[in-house]
C-alpha cells in the first residue's frame, strides 16, 4: 500500500480516536452538564457535616448553583467550616439558610440554599449564619426509641 | 537424595538469576528505546505506518468486542438492577465500568494478542534472517530505525483504541437498555452524566490506556529482539509476548486503580 493511502487510514484512526475521547468527555461524562464558570466563596459552620465530601453539589431549589469546595474542622469552635463555591451568575441574600440534605433515602449529600428576606447579597468572603446540620439515621433512631421508652415508663407510672 | 536436591536448588536458582538478567536487559532496552526515539519523529512517516498496523487494522477486533462488552454489561446490569427496582441506573452501571476498567484493560489484552504478537514475530524473524545485523553493518541503528517507531506508534494507539472502545461499549449498552429492554432514554443519559465524572473516571481511565500501551509494547518488541534466531525461538517469544503482557497489564491494573481510588 503506498504512502498516501496509509496517511489517509491513519489520519481517520486518529480522528475517530479524539471523536471518541471528547464523546466520552461530553456525552457520558459531566464536562458539559457541571461545568461552573466564575464562583464567589462563602463559608458556613455545620455541627455536623455528616457525609458531605469536598465537591458535593450546592443547591437551590434543586437546581445546581455551585460546589462544596474545601471541608476543614475548626478547632476554636468544634465545628466544620465548609467553603461553598457559588456561580457569580447566583445571588443569595445575607441571611441565606445552608441545610444539609441528602438525595434519596441512601444517596449522596449536598447542601441546600434557602434563600431569606435580606436586601444585602452574600459577597466572597461572607460567612453563613444560618445552617441546618445532616440527619443522622443513627441519632434519630436512638432518639425515637428513646422517646418510646420514657412514654412507656410514664404509662406504667401513670397506672 | 542431597545430589536431587542439590540440582533442584541449583536450577531454581539458576532461572531466577536468568529472570533478573533478562529484566535488566529489558529496561536497558526500554532505555535505549527511549533515548534513540528521536528518529521516530523526525522520520514520522515510520511511525505513522506502523500506526496503520498496529492501530488501524485492530480496530475491527477492539469495536465489535466493544459492542458485545457493552451489550452483555446491559443484559447483565439490567437483571441485577431491576431487582433492586433501579433499572434506570444501569447507564451509569455501563459507563463506569467501561470507562474505568473494561475500555483499558480489555482493549489492552486484546491489543496484546492482535498487535504484540505482530511486533513479536516480525522483529523476531527479521532477527533470525540477519536483516537486523545487516542494519547494523550498514551503520544503521536497529533500535532507532526499527524499534523506536514500533515503539511509539503503539504508545500513540492505546488510548486513542481504549477511548474508542468505551464509546462503542457504552453505544452498545444503549442499543439493549433502551431500544431493546425499554430503559428510559432520558434516565439512561443523565444519570450517566450525573455520576460519571470527568477528572476521576475518564481521565483516569486514559492514564491507565497509555501505561497499557508502554508495557504492551515494550513487552511485545523486547521479546522479538530477544528471541533466539530460530523458528522455535521464534515462536516461543510470541508466546511469552501474550503470556507477559496479560499479566502485567493485570498487575498493573491493581496497583493503577488502588493509586487513583485514593
Amino acid at each position: 500500500m503506498d504512502r498516501t493511502t496509509i496517511d489517509l487510514w491513519v489520519g481517520i484512526f486518529v480522528a475517530l480516536g479524539v471523536a471518541a475521547l471528547f464523546g466520552l468527555a461530553m456525552k457520558v461524562g459531566n464536562l458539559t452538564s457541571s461545568q461552573i464558570g466564575a464562583t464567589y466563596n462563602v463559608t458556613a459552620a455545620f455541627e455536623n457535616i455528616g457525609g458531605l465530601k469536598a465537591r458535593a453539589p450546592v443547591k437551590s431549589a434543586g437546581v445546581l448553583v455551585g460546589r462544596v469546595e474545601n471541608i476543614q474542622f475548626d478547632s476554636k469552635t468544634y465545628e466544620a467550616q465548609v467553603t461553598l463555591a457559588i456561580d457569580t451568575h447566583y445571588e443569595f441574600p445575607k441571611d441565606t439558610f445552608a441545610n444539609i440534605y441528602t438525595a434519596g433515602l441512601l444517596g449522596e449529600q449536598y447542601i441546600g440554599l434557602d434563600p431569606g428576606g435580606d436586601e444585602a447579597m452574600l459577597k466572597n468572603g461572607d460567612k453563613i449564619s444560618h445552617t441546618q446540620d445532616a440527619v443522622v439515621l443513627e441519632k434519630l433512631i436512638s432518639q425515637f426509641l428513646y422517646s418510646k421508652a420514657s412514654e412507656t415508663d410514664e404509662k406504667k407510672e401513670s397506672k | 537424595m542431597l545430589n536431587r536436591l542439590n540440582r533442584t536448588l541449583r536450577g531454581i536458582g539458576h532461572r531466577v538469576i536468568d529472570r533478573i538478567w533478562r529484566l535488566g536487559r529489558a529496561s536497558r532496552f526500554f532505555l535505549s528505546t527511549l533515548v534513540l526515539s528521536g528518529e521516530s519523529f523526525r522520520r514520522l512517516h515510520l511511525t505513522i505506518r506502523e500506526m496503520y498496523f498496529t492501530g488501524v487494522l485492530s480496530l475491527i477486533i477492539i469495536m465489535v468486542s466493544a459492542l458485545f462488552v457493552g451489550m452483555v454489561l446491559g443484559l447483565q446490569g439490567y437483571n441485577t438492577l431491576q431487582k433492586y427496582g433501579s433499572s434506570d441506573a444501569i447507564g451509569v452501571l455501563v459507563a463506569l465500568s467501561l470507562v474505568r476498567e473494561l475500555g483499558p484493560v480489555v482493549t489492552a489484552l486484546l491489543f496484546a494478542g492482535r498487535a504484540g504478537t505482530a511486533i513479536t514475530a516480525e522483529i523476531g524473524l527479521m532477527k533470525a534472517t540477519e536483516q537486523l545485523s545487516a542494519m547494523e553493518m550498514m551503520a544503521v541503528n536497529p533500535i532507532a530505525r526499527v524499534v523506536a517507531p514500533r515503539f511509539w506508534a503503539g504508545v500513540i494507539s492505546m488510548p486513542f483504541l481504549a477511548a474508542l472502545f468505551s464509546m462503542v461499549g457504552v453505544f452498545g449498552g444503549y442499543l439493549v437498555a433502551v431500544p431493546l429492554i425499554g430503559v428510559d432514554e432520558g434516565a439512561f443519559w443523565s444519570q450517566m452524566q450525573s455520576s460519571v465524572d470527568f477528572h476521576e473516571d475518564i481521565v483516569n481511565g486514559v492514564i491507565k490506556s497509555c501505561v497499557f500501551g508502554v508495557v504492551c509494547t515494550i513487552i511485545a518488541l523486547f521479546e522479538g529482539y530477544d528471541a533466539p534466531p530460530t523458528a522455535e525461538g521464534v515462536s516461543r517469544a510470541t508466546t511469552r509476548t501474550v503470556v507477559n503482557s496479560s499479566l502485567a497489564v493485570l498487575g498493573l491494573d491493581f496497583v493503577l486503580t488502588s493509586f487513583m481510588l485514593n
